[in-house]
């Protein structure tokens, strides 16, 4: 600390080389992407991408240090709590984004003035030649394999709070494994999907609106994997877990979006089951 | 490394050199980062327009010719083509600039990270190391920004000329190279750099305030930063979506707006206006602001009526995410969906008009003082009305179908952003500029880079509201023999204002060599806020202990 006479509870952090390490690896990452796109490498976009996993390796790393040294008062833990509700919203909001693009489908594929549109896709929705899935199969299953993770995480929550760590481990434990499940049957059932990604706008929405829930469920899963690392050494205590319990938002926060796609694009989107086969 | 690193400087203090500002968890020095690239990033986008103005001073392609000749080596037809479509590019880099580069970082992140923890007595930001990415982001953005100019956009032309609103499919089909790409991942990260930076702004609003600064004593500038950066937040995200759906329809055949497949494409405006739209409050908002603070400081009297101040804020920017489609009257909405946004827009007259009579209610009988920083405040308030009042004709989905797409829009927009958010960019720089550098600035200088950037700016401007009436469309490089003559006037006015970057310059640097000492409050009894109790500049650390409000 810069001053002996802070008289304070915040936390004045250390200079740190990683925001200034992660926005170059997040450029090189970029431009890698870039020249991956145009087909000239993928080794670059990787370089960065390396770049980008070290850097929040690292910070996340003086994170928990800086919370195992007694960096983090209450009044810190308070702003980490703001930090994640409000990173959580903007998620949401960037969920909205492709909510919206299927629902613009969904209510306007017969509008007139776009009569490209309508020939293309016939003016109905789900567009003719697309074939749904049943949502009473595969994606049910689904659901309730994320509804029960979230019961496994508050099991592991409250097993926490209570000091009973074997319950905290196994509660983790079970939930990555749910997670995996999740992800492993969505890759299955995205094997059998009738309609590709690219050339139709049903691939469109539904690829990239499920497949960023599927990217979310796979970061939830790692940031629970590292919860259970740390819970196996020893990390948190009945009264301070934050790094546990941000998983454990993150983690319902998946859920809740799974339940609205699993509503407006599963059972909705194929009037409530009645068009699947 | 960084274990190591940042325990071994923790052990001697904070660090000197350049480890000092890469490495910074100051709230003061990040800040005072954001300052300097913001005028970097202005002086880029001003020689930008500056060459728009250039060409346009007469009928004809004269300028952008020669350009493509030499920076592309095209010959030629090829050199004419080129340099059409690098006028599209230059408007286009114009205007990320000015929005991305140099307003929001100079007002958000350079006067929003020195004084919004001083005001609210915090001694620093929630989330100092974040504050750093923040930054650091920017400038990775604006390269790939540049780097787009010098990359293949349509076939055989350069740059990503498809305006900073990237319609598609202007910017999906007629722009096959990668040009476009840069574009995208630039507002990427630009995009990600302003959401952890409204995360940090709320959570030390919220949680940092010293004992006894409830919300309803937060400085105006506070509480417009706290509005500002909730609309970040939450539009900012939709326009990530949108511009990832633009990344895969270009590169991966997807078909999110492109009807040949089902998509709509109508349906990216929709998502690059909700973003949009609070995003022209997120450019104004600190700028009312800091000019709240000014009017009030050289009235010498405290603002009137601050709790209308506040929720007119709150109102404006609520009532901001519901209006966006007023950008799309011509897209074929439905004419239900255009009399709602017709009567929502104007409602945003209200909260403004409260503010706008606020202001002068606060200089009514007030003892004042025409300061540098005042002569800005009162031109942005004089400019800013009448930005505002041409909204409010473009408001109407009538008159709209007349005037979209034409100078009127553009004479109507520069006079909320130009005039408004750049002239609430200037009244903080000399307001703030002795409390930031210690020193003061040359009042005759200062005087005289209003006045010229006043007279400059309304000589650009102003006539555009002629050639927009009279169906001048904006974005092209060459027009009619009949709108010569604004055309003219209009560029002259580049030259004034040109003149006036010069002084403005100058006066930063004259005050940095004459050094004269400010003083910890030079502006006196009006100055109330908590930044003129500290000595200027402040300390490294200030508020060790924490200050009480009364």
């Amino acid at each position: 600390m810069s001053s002996a006479t802070k008289n304070h509870d915040y936390h004045l952090v250390e200079p740190s080389p990683w925001p200034a390490v992660g926005s170059l690896a997040a450029f090189v990452m970029a431009l890698g992407a870039i020249m991956w796109m145009r087909d000239v490498t993928p080794w670059l976009f990787f370089i960065g991408f390396a770049g980008v996993l070290y850097t929040m390796y690292g910070w996340w790393a003086d994170v928990v240090h800086e919370a195992n040294s007694g960096d983090h008062t209450e009044v810190v833990q308070l702003h980490h709590r703001y930090g994640m509700i409000l990173f959580i919203a903007s998620e949401v909001m960037f969920f909205v984004a492709w909510f919206w693009a299927y629902f613009d489908g969904f209510f306007r594929i017969d509008d007139v003035e776009q009569f490209t549109r309508v020939a293309v896709s016939g003016g109905v929705w789900p567009p003719k030649g697309v074939e749904l899935f049943n949502p009473w199969h595969l994606p049910l299953f689904n659901t309730l394999v994320l509804l029960a993770s979230g019961t496994t995480v508050t099991w592991a929550h409250h097993a926490l709070l209570e000091g009973d760590r074997k319950g905290l481990k196994w509660g983790l434990a079970l939930t990555i494994a749910l997670g995996v499940l999740f992800t492993t049957v969505q890759l299955i059932e995205y094997g059998q999907a009738g309609f590709s990604f690219s050339g139709n706008i049903y691939g469109a929405t539904f690829f990239m609106a499920t497949g960023f829930h599927g990217f979310h469920v796979f970061v939830g899963t790692i940031f629970l994997i590292v919860c259970l690392v740390r819970a196996l050494k020893g990390d948190f205590t009945p009264k301070q877990h934050l790094g546990f319990e941000f998983a454990a938002w993150y983690w319902h926060f998946v859920d809740v979006v799974w339940l609205f796609l699993f509503a407006s694009i599963y059972v909705w989107g194929s009037s409530f089951g009645a068009l699947a086969h | 490394m960084a274990d190591a690193n940042s325990k071994h400087v923790d052990a001697h203090g904070h660090p000197t050199g350049w480890r000092r500002y890469v490495y910074s968890t100051n709230h003061k020095d990040i800040g005072t980062m954001y300052l300097f690239f913001a005028i970097f990033a202005g002086v880029i986008g001003g020689v930008l327009s500056g060459f728009m103005r250039w060409e346009l001073a007469e009928p004809g392609i004269q300028i952008f010719k020669g350009l493509a000749a030499m920076v592309y080596g095209l010959e030629g037809d090829a050199a004419l083509d080129g340099g059409k479509q690098m006028f599209n590019v230059f408007t286009t880099a114009h205007g990320l600039i000015m929005v991305f580069f140099m307003v929001m970082p100079a007002l958000i992140g350079g006067f929003g990270n020195w004084f919004v923890p001083i005001m609210i007595g915090a001694p620093d930001m929630a989330f100092p190391r974040m504050n750093n990415i923040s930054f650091w982001l920017l400038p990775a953005a604006f390269t790939l920004l540049l780097m787009s100019l010098f990359f293949e956009g349509p076939p055989g032309l350069y740059g990503a000329g498809v305006g900073w609103t990237v319609y598609a499919p202007l910017s999906t089909t007629a722009n096959p190279g990668p040009a476009v790409d840069f574009a995208i991942l630039s507002l990427h990260l630009a995009g990600a750099s302003s959401i952890l930076g409204a995360i940090n702004f709320i959570t030390t609003i919220f949680n940092m305030r010293a004992p006894g600064m409830t919300m309803h004593k937060l400085p105006l500038f506070v509480w417009s930063i706290l509005v500002t950066v909730f609309l970040l937040l939450l539009s900012l995200p939709v326009l990530a979506g949108a511009i990832t759906m633009l990344l895969t329809d270009r590169n991966f055949g997807t078909t999110f707006f492109s009807p040949e497949g089902g998509g709509d494409p109508v349906l990216y405006q929709h998502l690059f206006w909700f973003f949009g739209h609070p995003e022209v409050y997120v450019l104004i908002l600190p700028a009312f602001g800091i000019v709240s603070h000014i009017v009030s400081t050289f009235s010498k009297k405290p603002i009137f009526g601050y709790l209308g101040m506040v929720y007119a804020m709150v109102a404006i920017g609520f009532v901001g995410f519901i209006v966006w489609a007023h950008h799309m009257y011509t897209t074929g909405l439905s004419l239900n969906v255009q009399r709602y946004f017709v009567a929502a827009t104007m409602v945003i007259a209200v909260p403004t008009g409260v503010k706008i009579f606020s202001w002068l209610a606060t200089m009514w009988g007030g003892s004042i003082t025409f300061r540098a920083p005042m002569m800005w405040a009162l031109g942005f308030i004089f400019l800013f009305t009448i930005g505002g009042v041409t909204g409010v004709v473009l408001a109407n989905a009538g008159a709209d179908r007349v005037l979209h797409d034409t100078y009127y829009v553009v004479a109507h927009f520069h006079y909320t952003m130009s005039m408004g958010a750049t002239f609430g960019v200037f009244a903080g720089w000399y307001y703030w500029y002795p409390k930031i550098f210690g020193i003061m600035y040359n009042e005759a200088l200062a005087k005289l880079h209003f006045w010229t950037m006043f007279i400059g700016a309304n000589v650009i401007f102003f006539p555009q509201h002629f050639l927009g009436l009279a169906g001048m469309p904006r974005r092209y490089v060459d027009y009619p023999d009949a709108y010569a003559l604004w055309n003219m006037v209009s560029s002259v006015g580049y030259l004034i204002t040109l003149l006036s970057m010069f002084i403005f310059l100058w006066c930063v640097i004259e005050a940095f060599m004459k050094k004269r000492v400010a003083g910890d409050n030079p502006w006196g009894e009006g100055a109330t806020t908590l930044e003129w109790t500290l000595s200027s500049p402040p300390p490294f650390h200030q508020f060790e202990t924490l200050p009480r409000i009364k």
